[in-house]
């Protein structure tokens, strides 16, 4: 007789060591295991399914680097039971984690020794943080740094104090925020990304890296090539709803690539290949 | 090759459920269906569409992975505890035995699921070859013959001899379990399929996919769906499956069970759904079992069973879409 060993689908315990709101509806928590480690070894993109037993189980971005090897980071928007739940968890409560799963992005392949534009969206700018972070702390592997950055207002900015307090500030970087609508405490820049990115004039000789709302993502990728960027410089993340994380269960398909598994970074030309169906 | 005669069956199969856990097509309440041997039962070794498939006995319908105690915030976790012990099953069809290859090559690629695998390790797959195929079957359209199915043991009735020919070590080992029972011969059962089904399957490949995808029939081949899920529980190689949890009081026990891309909460998020009508989600079932599945594996998802055929309340059936998605001129 024998048993199944079940590690795939079984977490770990993780506990919340901090919480940090970062808008009215985004909050980032830091969890490790309950022997103070980090969970598990990741690369900028992954992601982890986190859960609290009895109210479900979902799939997050890590938003941290894996040059941070003490924690983990996930920033979380409160939009549904579990992600609802998690916002009311006070520092010290339990969660389980279990991962890394999907794809990385080309941080030592495609990117390295390039020029780098980060272009992301609200919450979108979550696992993008896990790369820019990543590129900071191996600076000399990465040429120039543009990081453009929207939201819908001044306080739906995440990591702000960061953005404005570090990333500002590193050698050979650029920094630019936009909120859709003007609002009286701005005095930055007014309007979508896909029309900031057109007035700013990047030049086509970069890699980029795109996330946010799927519409953001659609325009921006336009406005991207209209720029001349060809679509095998631009990469994006895709989102689907998730249950193993492993190619198994079947839910996270477009076509036949599995978001879970062989996404969630796609470069774009790949996905003129696949059904639009995300 | 070996054999038995045939009014020796009752024999063989009470020397080998002496020594493993046999399953066997059964009549039970006039639906005929794999239930553990007992001397009394009615063995049907005629009908050839169990009403269950032995998908059952590798991925259960439901399925413990483990328990969370929750107490003051505080969570420990022990993994389900499911003792799994040999068995074998007699009487598997070609096309139920391919459905098998099928869901190896989701459950047993990398990262391989332990819980199938250990599964698949302890089950032995005794098919029997068909002679007659029913009016529902389509499995030579997909290339399987129906009259040498694979499995550990292939098995071959005619009106008074059963043949039996060990495939694997495992046949092997099952084999010698009831090796006195059993004569050598040189004799070989005869095979004439009669009817070759063919079905219009050339431009179902990977390099129509969105050809096939964009095609504009799949709504008027999926208006009279009610999202029932029928054809998804009946199919021998459908694979997707939930995890969700169970309150049991003290506890939370998170399981998986089967689910269906034919229901409106399949690919629900919070801020959307990628599939938001019933065509789409058809559609799903279709170009996954045509074109998805074989784009990542090279071989069709479908076996041609024909149990969904059967069990659709609305008539529609994967036939029909390979007919229609074929003539129509779209592709
Ligand atoms: S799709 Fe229908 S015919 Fe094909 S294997 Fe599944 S139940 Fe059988
Ligand atoms: S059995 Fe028929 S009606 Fe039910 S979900 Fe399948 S296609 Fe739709
Ligand atoms: S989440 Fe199960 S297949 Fe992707």
């Amino acid at each position: 007789m024998c048993k199944p060993s079940t590690d795939l689908l079984i977490p770990q315990v993780g506990i919340i060591t901090h919480i940090r709101q970062e808008t009215p509806d985004v909050k980032t928590f830091r969890i490790v295991t309950t022997s103070g480690a980090k969970a598990f070894s990741h690369m900028p993109g992954q992601c982890a399914m986190l859960s609290v037993p009895g109210i479900g189980e979902a799939m997050f971005s890590i938003a941290s680097s894996p040059t941070n090897t003490e924690f983990m980071e996930f920033s979380i928007k409160a939009c549904g039971t579990l992600t609802d739940h998690l916002h009311r968890l006070a520092i010290g409560s339990h969660v389980t984690i279990r991962g890394p799963y999907g794809n990385i992005f080309p941080m030592e392949d495609a990117f390295k020794g390039r020029d780098l534009l980060f272009i992301a969206g609200g919450i979108g700018l979550a696992p993008v943080r896990s790369a820019i972070k990543y590129v900071f702390d191996n600076r000399t592997n990465y040429g120039h740094v543009d990081i453009l950055y929207g939201a819908r207002s001044a306080d739906d900015l995440v990591y702000r104090h960061e953005i404005e307090e570090n990333w500002a500030s590193q050698p050979n970087t650029n920094v630019y925020i936009t909120i859709d609508r003007p609002q009286d405490d701005w005095s930055g820049h007014t309007g979508f990304v896909p029309a900031y990115f057109a007035d700013i004039g990047f030049a086509p000789d970069k890699m980029a890296l795109v996330c946010g709302p799927p519409i953001m993502i659609k325009r921006t990728l336009d406005a991207l090539l209209t720029a001349g960027f060809k679509k095998d410089q631009v990469y994006t993340t895709l989102e689907l709803r998730m249950k193993c994380g492993i190619g198994k269960c079947g839910r996270c398909n477009i076509g036949p690539k599995y978001v879970c598994k062989d996404g969630p970074v796609f470069r774009c030309d790949e996905l003129d290949a696949l059904p639009d169906e995300y | 090759m070996m054999k038995i005669a045939k009014e020796h069956l009752p024999r063989l199969f009470a020397a080998l459920a002496k020594q493993i856990d046999l399953l066997l097509p059964a009549q039970q309440a006039e639906v005929v269906n794999f239930a553990p041997f007992c001397p009394d039962a009615e063995i049907d070794l005629t009908t050839l569409k169990t009403a269950n498939t032995p998908k059952h006995f590798f991925l259960p319908q439901v399925e413990d992975l483990y328990t969370a105690a929750v107490n003051a915030g505080q969570i420990s976790i022990s993994a389900a505890d499911t003792p799994i012990k040999p068995f074998a099953i007699f009487g598997v069809r070609a096309c139920d035995a391919a459905a098998l290859d099928v869901l190896d090559s989701v459950y047993l690629s990398d990262p391989i699921d332990q819980f199938y695998q250990t599964r698949r390790q302890a089950g032995c797959i005794i098919t029997l070859a068909c002679e007659k195929p029913t009016a529902s079957c389509f499995c030579t359209a997909f290339g399987i013959n129906p009259t040498e199915p694979c499995g550990d043991i292939t098995t071959w009735l005619t009106d008074d001899v059963l043949y039996w020919q060990p495939n694997t070590e495992k046949g092997d080992k099952i084999t010698e379990l009831v090796a006195d029972l059993l004569q050598l011969t040189d004799e070989s059962p005869a095979q004439d399929i009669s009817e070759n089904i063919c079905l219009p399957l050339d431009k179902f490949n990977p390099d129509n996919l969105l050809a096939l995808f964009n095609a504009p029939n799949w709504q008027d081949l999926s208006v009279a769906c009610i999202a029932c899920g029928a054809c998804t529980f009946v199919c021998p190689t459908c694979q997707c499956y939930d995890i969700t949890d169970f309150d049991t009081g003290t506890s939370i026990t998170r399981y998986r069970c089967w689910d269906s891309c034919l229901y409106s909460d399949f690919t629900q998020m919070a801020h959307g759904n990628p599939r938001t009508t019933q065509a789409e989600r058809f559609r799903q079932r279709f170009m996954h079992k045509l074109v998805y599945h074989p784009a990542n594996n090279d071989q069709y998802g479908c076996v041609g069973c024909g149990r969904c055929v059967a069990a659709c309340p609305a008539g529609l059936n994967i036939v029909k879409v390979i007919k229609k998605l074929e003539v129509a001129g779209n592709v």
